[in-house]
Parts: structure tokens; C-alpha cells; sequence
């Protein structure tokens, strides 16, 4: 499904000059897998989930995704061979409501339990350029729209036709954000932090959309959170400190040395 | 009508044909056609270029359509048309004007409407512009707007002007009555050389009076944008001006709001923010598989939805 072969990313640094914030990293993730990657903060996790989106460029190594080099891929090229990403701070638009944000999201929806994808847009082509939301509205009713919604808690009828702006909170917004990652229903879908930003009773229904996504889709989930109860959910967890893989392993064999502490955890040292 | 001013006519009015209900549309410089109500009267002036539209008081449920349509190059004209709306009254009033110019001499319509507002009434005001035509002739709006608004009378007004305009001045002046209301909203674009000037004047003279002054506008290429919003609180009431704009490529926008407190239960609030697009807000929507361009759009179009 995915693979990252030696893959590093660096910034400039005024003090020190280069400073590698992922540093030559291999991993390999299989089909139906649902990984937690966890560390501490400043580890690389975000970092490492926005080069697998391609919001950063790796300054070496390669990314491939189902056989392909997506390395020099830009974003939407990714998102259209089937990644989806959700952010840690979603984004808000003035003017852009929630429905819109949907059906955008399911129009390159992929259908990987059939195996099928609708054609995306050719980019550059007339089509692509007259207003892609008139042509997703055709192929996403609102129902299936109010269901996303559903799915992660919220009331359709209080939020389908609402503005994604300031007047949503910050917790509401990043369940519309997970919504627009259930519209598109890709092979793969990338969540930083999900948890960030979200009540306790939130919490539990992520907990359940995770749960869902994973039994009854075949795609793989990489979650970056700090969660006991996600990286309980998941099936492997990805230790990632200093910009390397401190461990990876079964869920079983990783989170009781991390619920040690971190004082006594040995990844994190 | 030619096939020019039926397109001209769906851009500002919306229509494809004659309107239901009272309307004078003016082509090239004349009235060519008119239709009037038992509520609404619609007189030709005799000391100078207009009409005046005389809405009884009472009327409910109806509406007026009075488009522009210049389609002859080099046509300068001075237009006056007074609205006198009734008390109790609630109309839509939809104007606008289309200017096609392919030859190399500039069209230039400028108008002035004067609404006069009836107690307790409501009006909707609706007025787009458009430019189209590839002659070396420009085309030029200068549409000048005078409210006055009488006791609980509301007013809505909706300027859209989003394509071919290739220099306007609008101003608008409003004068409010106890407890009468303005809401404006302005969505403006302009690209290529163009200038837009849209100017905003409001007293709120009436206790318990409010006006809220919305603009939404993009500016491409090099095009160039003046807002200035002034509003006067003289008595116990409510003000608030937002400007929102949105810089693309060697634009340029500038905000001048002003408001005046003159009585202290006076509450005016102004807010202006102009910037490029978000590059986060691009790459949100690549991430849902839009290419670069596309997002753009996307989020120009929603912004002046």
C-alpha cells in the first residue's frame, strides 16, 4: 500500500544551519492497515504525514504508493490516486458552506471495495476549469451528504448549509473535517491529531467512526494522535522521537511499554 | 431587441423575456419598452433624461424592472430615475445596466436613482453591471444611489458587479428615519486594467436606526479598488461596515472606513481585512483533489457567492 524508502526532510535553521526534522526513515504499510503513529512533540509525526500527503517535499528518499513513486506528485495528483488527509487545524472558508465542502470531497470519492474510482477531472481540461462544485453537486445528493455529517455526531440540518467559518467552533469544524475524509472514502486516509480540539463526548464517537472506517471499509487508516484510546484501537503503532522510528510493532507488543510513562519508556528516551 | 441586448438583459436583470409586473427597459439611449400596474406608474421626465416610478402606497407582492442596455459604441448618457415608494409598501426593484462596446469610441452610463421610502415599508434593491465586447472602447458606470429612508421603512440593496466594468464610481447615500433600516451588500470583482471606486455615506439621523454595509470584493491583474465607508451615528442607533477583500496577482485594494459617533447610545463597529487567498485554503481543496487553479476558483466563486 505504502511505502517511504529512506526518506528524509530538512529546514534551513538560522542557528544551526540544516536541521533534519525526518531523518532517512523506512517504513512499509499493508493493505487494511490501521497504524497510530505516536512520539513526543517536535518528534517528526506531523512532519511525516504531510511528505505521505505531499504538503512537504522530502529533501530524499521516496514515497510509493500502491507500486507508484508519488515522490514528485504534487497534492492534488495524490488525492486523486486515492489519499485523503485531514488536518490538525482545519482549514475555514468564507463563503464555502458545509455541503459544498462535502460534495467536493465525494466527487473524487474512490470506491475501494469495488475496486472502482470514478474518473477524475483531467487537469487543465475545459471541464475541470468550469466550476467543479457544480459538477460534484450532480453526483452527490444531500442525503448522502447528511449522512457524513451523521456519522461524526452532528445534526445535517444544523450545519448542511452552513458557512465553514468562524462562526463554527473549533470542534465542530473538525468533525466536518473528518466528514469530508468519510465523503471521499479513499485507499488511504492520513488523520493528524484527530483528537486535537474535541470534547470528551466527541471523543467517544471518533473512537467509533475510527472503529467503523477500519471493520467495514478495506481501506488503511494512519492516525498521528497521542491517544491511549485511539492507539488502543489500532492494530500497529509507530513510535516516531527525534525524526526517527523508535519502534513499530503490534498494538499488543508497543502501547504497554509506552503506558509505562515516558520516564521509563525506553522509545522515549 | 437584438441578439446583443437579449444576452445584456439575462446578465443585469435575469431575464430572457419581458418581465411579469411593471418595467421600463432602456436601450441605446430610449425607452423602447414599458409596461405599468393599477399600483405602479411608471412617467417619462420632461426636463430631463429618466422616469420617474411612482409606487402607491400599499403595494404588496410586486415588482419593478428597469434595465440599462447600451450596446452602440461611443453612447454617453445622464440618466435620473426617482423611486417614490409609498407607505406600507413591499416591492422588489431590479435594476442594472449592460454595456457592450466592440468599436474603439468608450460608453459611458451614468445614473442617478433616488429612492423616496414610505413609512413602514420594504423595498428590495437589486443592480447588477456588466460589461462585455472586445473594442478598444472602455466601458464605463457611474451609478449614484440617494436613500432616503422614512420612519420603520427597510431597505435591502444588492450590488453585484462582477465582469467587463471597465471603470466605475459608485456612491451611495443614505439618510434613515426612526427605526428604518439599510442592509447593503456589494460584490465586486475586477480584473485587467479596470477601477472601481465604490464610495458609501449613511446618517443614521433616526432613534433606533441601523445600517450594515457588506462588501465583498476580488482584485486581479492590475486592477485597482477604492472603498470608503462613512457612517454617522446622530442619534440612538446601530452602524456596522465590513470590507472584505481578496489581492490576486499585481492588485491593489484600499479600505477607508469612517464612522462618527455624534449622540452616546450611537453603536458603530467598522471591519476591513484585504489579502491574498490562504495558501492553506488551496492546499485544503487540492487535498480533496482539486488542481491548484481550480481551488482558486472554488474559493473566488464562494466568496462572492
Amino acid at each position: 500500500m505504502l511505502e517511504l524508502q529512506n526518506l528524509s526532510f530538512q529546514v534551513s535553521d538560522d542557528t544551526k544551519g540544516q536541521k533534519e526534522i525526518i531523518k532517512d526513515i523506512n517504513l512499509t504499510f499493508d493493505d487494511h492497515a490501521f497504524i497510530a503513529i505516536t512520539g513526543p512533540n517536535g518528534g517528526g509525526k506531523s512532519t511525516l504525514a504531510k511528505l505521505i500527503m505531499g504538503i512537504e517535499q522530502p529533501t530524499a528518499g521516496r514515497i510509493l504508493f500502491n507500486g507508484t513513486d508519488i515522490t514528485g506528485m504534487d497534492i492534488t495528483g495524490r488525492a486523486r490516486l486515492g489519499i485523503s488527509f485531514a488536518f490538525q487545524q482545519p482549514v475555514r472558508f468564507k463563503g464555502i458552506k458545509v455541503k459544498d465542502l462535502l460534495s467536493l470531497a465525494a466527487q473524487t470519492r474512490t470506491d475501494s471495495c469495488q475496486g472502482t474510482r470514478e474518473p477524475a477531472v483531467p487537469a487543465g481540461s475545459a471541464a475541470s476549469k468550469a466550476a467543479p462544485l457544480a459538477a460534484a453537486q450532480t453526483r452527490t445528493n444531500l442525503s448522502s451528504a447528511c449522512d457524513y455529517l451523521s456519522q461524526v455526531g452532528l445534526c445535517a440540518r444544523d450545519y448542511i448549509n452552513r458557512d465553514v467559518d468562524a462562526s463554527l467552533s473549533g470542534g465542530e469544524l473538525k468533525r466536518i473535517e473528518i466528514a469530508t475524509i468519510i465523503a471521499r472514502n479513499t485507499p488511504l486516509a492520513v488523520f493528524d491529531e484527530p483528537e486535537a480540539g474535541i470534547d470528551l463526548w466527541s471523543f467517544n464517537n471518533l473512537i467509533k467512526v475510527f472503529e467503523e472506517l477500519h471493520q467495514t471499509r478495506d481501506n488503511s487508516l494512519i492516525i498521528i494522535s497521542h491517544q491511549e484510546r485511539i492507539l488502543n484501537i489500532a492494530d500497529e503503532i509507530v513510535v516516531l522521537a527525534g525524526g526517527n522510528v523508535q519502534a513499530r510493532g503490534r498494538r499488543e507488543d508497543i502501547l504497554p511499554e509506552l503506558l509505562k510513562g515516558t520516564e521509563g519508556c525506553r522509545f522515549y528516551k | 431587441m437584438d441578439e446583443i441586448q437579449k444576452i445584456l438583459l439575462e446578465q443585469v436583470a435575469g431575464l430572457h423575456e419581458m418581465p411579469a409586473g411593471a418595467y421600463n427597459i432602456r436601450a441605446n439611449g430610449t425607452s423602447t419598452d414599458r409596461s405599468t400596474t393599477a399600483n405602479i406608474d411608471i412617467v417619462t421626465k420632461e426636463d430631463k433624461q429618466g422616469i420617474d416610478i411612482v409606487i402607491k402606497p400599499g403595494t404588496r407582492k410586486e415588482s419593478v424592472h428597469i434595465p440599462v442596455l447600451l450596446s452602440q459604441s461611443g453612447l454617453t448618457e445622464m440618466v435620473y430615475n426617482d423611486f417614490h415608494v409609498g407607505d406600507d409598501c413591499d416591492v422588489t426593484i431590479v435594476a442594472g445596466c449592460g454595456i457592450h462596446n466592440s468599436g474603439d469610441a468608450d460608453s459611458r452610463h451614468d445614473g442617478i436613482h433616488s429612492f423616496f421610502i414610505g413609512k413602514n415599508s420594504h423595498v428590495k434593491y437589486v443592480e447588477k453591471h456588466y460589461g462585455s465586447g472586445d473594442g478598444h472602447g472602455s466601458r464605463i458606470m457611474n451609478p449614484e444611489t440617494v436613500i432616503e429612508l422614512g420612519e420603520n421603512s427597510f431597505m435591502e440593496l444588492e450590488t453585484v458587479q462582477i465582469k467587463g466594468v471597465d471603470s466605475t464610481r459608485r456612491s451611495t447615500s443614505a439618510r434613515l428615519a426612526d427605526g428604518a433600516k439599510l442592509i447593503v451588500t456589494e460584490k465586486l470583482m475586477t480584473h485587467g486594467a479596470q477601477t472601481a471606486e465604490t464610495a458609501f455615506q449613511v446618517d443614521l439621523d433616526g432613534a433606533d436606526s441601523s445600517a450594515n454595509i457588506i462588501s465583498r470584493s476580488v482584485a486581479r491583474d492590475e486592477s485597482r479598488q477604492l472603498f470608503l465607508s462613512k457612517i454617522n451615528g446622530n442619534n440612538r442607533c446601530k452602524g456596522h461596515s465590513e470590507c472584505d477583500g481578496i489581492i490576486m496577482d499585481n492588485a491593489k485594494i484600499s479600505a477607508i472606513p469612517e464612522i462618527t459617533a455624534g449622540c452616546l447610545d450611537a453603536e458603530l463597529i467598522h471591519e476591513a481585512a484585504i489579502g491574498k487567498i490562504a495558501g492553506e485554503q488551496i492546499t485544503k481543496l487540492m487535498t480533496l483533489g482539486l488542481t491548484e487553479e481550480e481551488a482558486e476558483a472554488q474559493i473566488v466563486n464562494g466568496f462572492l457567492k
